[in-house]
């Protein structure tokens, strides 16, 4: 990214027109300021995250030893499906949008989303969504029990009834998705302050752009595939029964080819985060600004012709296994230029370790790891060995966890100064970090193990010879769980007290964000700043 | 020091160890030793990246911080240095992708087989058909529901062991054609690396050529329901003699069940016998009590079915019910198994309608 110079015309809020937020509840109704729904998409992520944490928590106290103790194996199904929807769909999606919201109108210098009408309502509605599918919690046959994937027919003919609300829940994420990611399209390629090229555009704004396009291109294909799902449930259609000459494995991939792309809208985002924290705390500008913008657009398109190596046990011919073995090697490439920029970057900088900068250090080394168990899984005939066992649960708990959520914990500590005006307390953020980065690793780590030794996932009770490593990340995972509780101490004693935070907040940062006063007024630039 | 690395090291040696195996098994096949070997070089490739890259991002942790004084140089891009690492990565993938192929190409070539299998996944159990011999059978948990609820110990083959293992000959290759009765199954043998999924409406192919006898355990491994955790794979390997053996002694078995099925039993007969059967069969759902699961299950205490009509219970029992999870059970249970759940069901669990019948009259 281009150093940004800028020409401020007014940085307080001086025209009679803008007014300070309305008054009570209605405020947070009625709002259409970016900075309002940025808020509230953080704080409904948050809530999420901690009910699908509880549910994680439910299944690690179960697999905590052999045989079954707390739970029915019925019961445990629904918790892996509601855990693993929630998460995607519930916490780490709102969180980035929450961030775009906050972010990308003060990075680019523009007055507020370009939708603003629009943002209120793609966030209002996906705590009805997520009320639906909670709600099916206490319906009678429980709640949806088919795992995150849902894969037919066990998710159609064999499917509790609540499937149907669960269908309902998943369109309405839908359309709040696309909603969100068409208002920030439109925010971005309209509203960039005068002079802010493409390319001189912060990393974050940038990932967030091309994620954006992935979720227009692929939250229409979940819409369809839950679509047919309905369709054979309630309307005597055989997209995916064989008896009626369907195809149970047409489901997997309409599903797949929404599910890598989504894996993808999961992590771009947090590329573009760290992209942004590493520079501040090294004080040295991004390595090699056009190839991670070029790479995060490569990993985007390849995220389209890669998805069947998440089906390669179900029988695809030899030629189709090959293909996509090869293309999802591919994405090594580019997911590997990105990791050497960020090593590039701190490279003869000048670093300090502030709680922003440890989860995004955190990031780079764990998430690498996700990518090497990742590279491992596109072999195809390893991956007989490996699919649908907890080395997969391991991979993808490591590109997740520390992968994006630490992100957007990062992002959090990064960007709070800037949305309460006060400064951080180190000492409490350093030991959320610590719990967190050493709870993360006991409780993932040990799930390459067990899953090498042979441990299928989505089961509640296993074989006595994995007994020890399940209980070693039973216990991390508590101690991960807990330390949240860190984390919201940490943001509401932020919000509430602290040291008056300057505008730069960091010494390293640069952008148009640290530009404005800190706590950021309601209503920035008003009148464009002008880029150089 | 020295120390631990010498024990990271036989740790990662030694992949048979129990309790704490950190490694995959390498497996008793030519493939699944190839497979072995496949994921060993794409782990230590991984390894030697890994500690490259860590190692420089650790080395500017330590050498480059402000507090030690380091001033950040002004450089951000260098066109030689990336387009090096875009192409070097390409070409280790390369290096990868060969060897993995080839392997890929020798896992499928199902041709020549000599014994031929259909395994259908049901739920949940797992039905081996011997496609040349006229033997045809289920495969149900054997585990005891006492040490699953943790009432007794648990025994070393827990949740790996079965009632009626898959049988197969050692140094022949033998052909599974999979596919599933209800929902989506996968059948995994970590020793033999298959793995393939049951789908309803389709048949997959795989095969194993195992050169030692032997028993080799697995389990389903796609979700398939409630009990999916409770559908393991055994399969004994023996030599060819105690193979065709093996293959005599199930002939001779089913002669002598359906002679069985002619005979006349008493109330207590049918009634002790049907006890078990349900358990095996039925409990799962219907639940040991018979209460069945609210919303999910019907129970059979008190169920229309099992105090109505005998014949509309012995259809539903035999022919199942289309668009559910209940089983068409006339594959799955003999005419005396049948005729005994039946009248088990009719009079025990609650229910006391008092009618019976005999195997005799049970039309599959």
């Amino acid at each position: 990214m281009a150093t940004v110079d800028v020409d401020l015309p007014h940085v307080k809020d001086d025209d009679p027109h803008h007014h300070g937020p309305a008054k009570g509840l209605g405020r947070w109704l009625f709002t259409t300021n970016h900075k309002d729904i940025g808020s509230m998409y953080l704080i409904f992520s948050l809530c999420m995250f901690m009910i699908g944490g509880i549910m994680a928590l439910i299944i690690r106290a179960e697999l905590f030893q052999p045989g079954l103790q707390l739970v029915e194996p019925n019961f445990f199904n629904q918790m892996t499906t509601m855990h693993g929807l929630i998460m995607v769909f519930g916490a780490v999606m709102p969180a980035f949008v929450g961030l775009a919201n906050w972010m990308i109108p003060m990075q680019i210098g523009a007055p507020d989303m370009a939708l603003p009408r629009m943002n209120n309502w793609s966030f209002w509605i996906l705590p009805f969504a997520f009320l639906i599918l909670l709600s099916s919690l206490f319906m009678p046959g429980g709640a949806p029990n088919f795992g995150w994937t849902f894969y037919a027919p066990l998710s159609t003919t064999y499917a509790p009834e609540s499937v149907t609300f669960f269908i309902f829940g998943v369109h309405i994420m839908g359309a709040s998705s696309i909603m969100g990611a068409i208002n920030i399209i439109a925010t971005i390629l309209n509203m960039r302050a005068p002079g802010m090229t493409l390319m001189k555009m912060p990393m974050f704004t940038w990932t967030w752009l091309i994620t954006a396009f992935l979720l227009i291109a692929v939250m229409p294909v979940l819409a369809g595939v839950v679509t047919m799902m309905l369709m054979d449930i309630h309307f005597g259609t055989s997209f995916f029964n064989a008896a009626g000459g369907g195809d149970p494995v047409l489901f997997q991939h309409v599903f797949w080819f929404f599910g890598h792309p989504e894996v993808y809208i999961m992590i771009l985002p947090a590329f573009g985060i760290i992209s942004e924290i590493i520079p501040t705390f090294a004080r040295k500008r991004l390595f090699g600004y056009s190839s991670m913008v070029y790479a995060v657009a490569s990993i985007a398109l390849l995220s389209f012709v890669v998805w069947a190596h998440h089906m390669f046990t179900v029988g695809m011919p030899l030629v189709g296994e090959v293909f996509f073995m090869f293309a999802t090697m591919l994405i090594a490439v580019p997911t590997g230029v990105k990791v050497f920029n960020w090593v590039a970057t701190m490279f003869r900088g000048s670093m300090t370790f502030e709680t922003p900068m440890l989860f995004a250090l955190a990031f780079v080394v764990l998430f690498t790891i996700g990518g090497f168990s990742g590279l491992m899984l596109a072999i195809a005939p390893a991956d007989f060995q490996y699919h649908d066992t907890y080395f997969v649960v391991a991979h993808f708990h490591y590109v997740l966890v520390p992968g994006a959520i630490f992100s957007i914990m990062a992002a959090a500590y990064y960007w709070l100064p800037k949305w309460t005006g006060h400064q951080l307390n180190e000492t409490m953020g350093k030991l959320h970090f610590w719990l967190s980065f050493v709870g993360v690793n006991i409780t993932f780590f040990p799930m390459h193990f067990v899953g090498l030794a042979g441990m299928p996932r989505r089961i509640p009770d296993y074989a006595l010879q994995f007994a020890d490593f399940n209980s070693m990340a039973s216990v991390g995972a508590f101690i991960f769980g807990f330390s949240q509780l860190v984390f919201i101490y940490n943001i509401i004693q932020n919000v509430r007290v602290g040291e008056k935070a300057t505008a730069q907040v960091w010494e390293g940062a640069h952008g148009l964000e640290w530009t404005v006063p800190s706590p950021a007024p309601y209503h920035t630039f008003s009148t464009p700043p002008k880029v150089d | 020091m020295t120390k631990a690395i010498t024990l990271a090291l036989s740790l990662l040696a030694m992949p048979a160890w129990a309790d704490w195996q950190v490694n995959m098994n390498e497996g008793v096949t030519a493939i699944s030793r190839e497979v072995f070997d496949l994921h060993m070089l794409i782990f230590w490739i991984c390894v030697a990246i890994g500690i490259a890259v860590f190692g420089v991002m650790f080395y500017s942790i330590f050498k480059f911080r402000k507090s030690k004084g380091a001033v950040a140089e002004h450089w951000h891009e260098n066109t030689t240095v990336e387009v090096l690492w875009t192409v070097i990565p390409f070409v280790i993938l390369i290096g990868m992708a060969v060897p993995a192929t080839a392997t890929l190409m020798d896992m499928y070539d199902t041709s020549e087989a000599d014994v031929d299998i259909q395994i259908t996944g049901y739920q949940w159990k797992w039905r081996y058909q011997y496609l040349d011999e006229d033997i045809d059978f289920f495969s149900n948990l054997s585990t005891p529901r006492e040490e699953i609820m943790n009432a007794q110990a648990k025994n070393a083959n827990y949740l790996l062991e079965v009632d009626n293992p898959l049988v197969i000959p050692a140094n022949k290759k033998v052909r599974f054609l999979i596919t599933a009765n209800d929902v989506i199954h996968s059948w995994w043998v970590p020793h033999f690396a298959v793995k393939k999924d049951a789908i309803p409406g389709f048949i997959n192919e795989s095969w194993v050529k195992v050169e030692e006898p032997g028993v080799y355990r697995g389990q389903c491994t796609e979700l398939c329901g409630k009990d999916h955790g409770f559908m393991p794979v055994v399969v004994e390997v023996k030599s060819e003699e105690d193979y065709a053996k093996w293959v005599a002694d199930q002939k001779a078995m089913k002669l002598a069940m359906a002679g069985e099925a002619s005979k006349q039993f008493s109330m207590d007969e049918l009634l002790a016998k049907g006890e078990g059967v349900y358990q095996a069969a039925c409990a799962g759902c219907h639940q040991l009590n018979g209460q069945g699961v609210p919303g999910a299950f019907p129970a059979i205490t008190g169920s229309s079915i099992a105090t109505g009509s005998i014949d509309g219970h012995i259809d539903i029992v035999v022919n199942g019910k289309a668009g559910t999870a209940m089983q068409a059970f006339k594959e799955q249970l003999s005419a005396v198994d049948i005729a005994a759940v039946v009248t088990y069901q009719r009079n025990a669990l609650g229910n006391s309608v008092g009618d019976m019948v005999q195997p005799s009259a049970i039309q599959k």
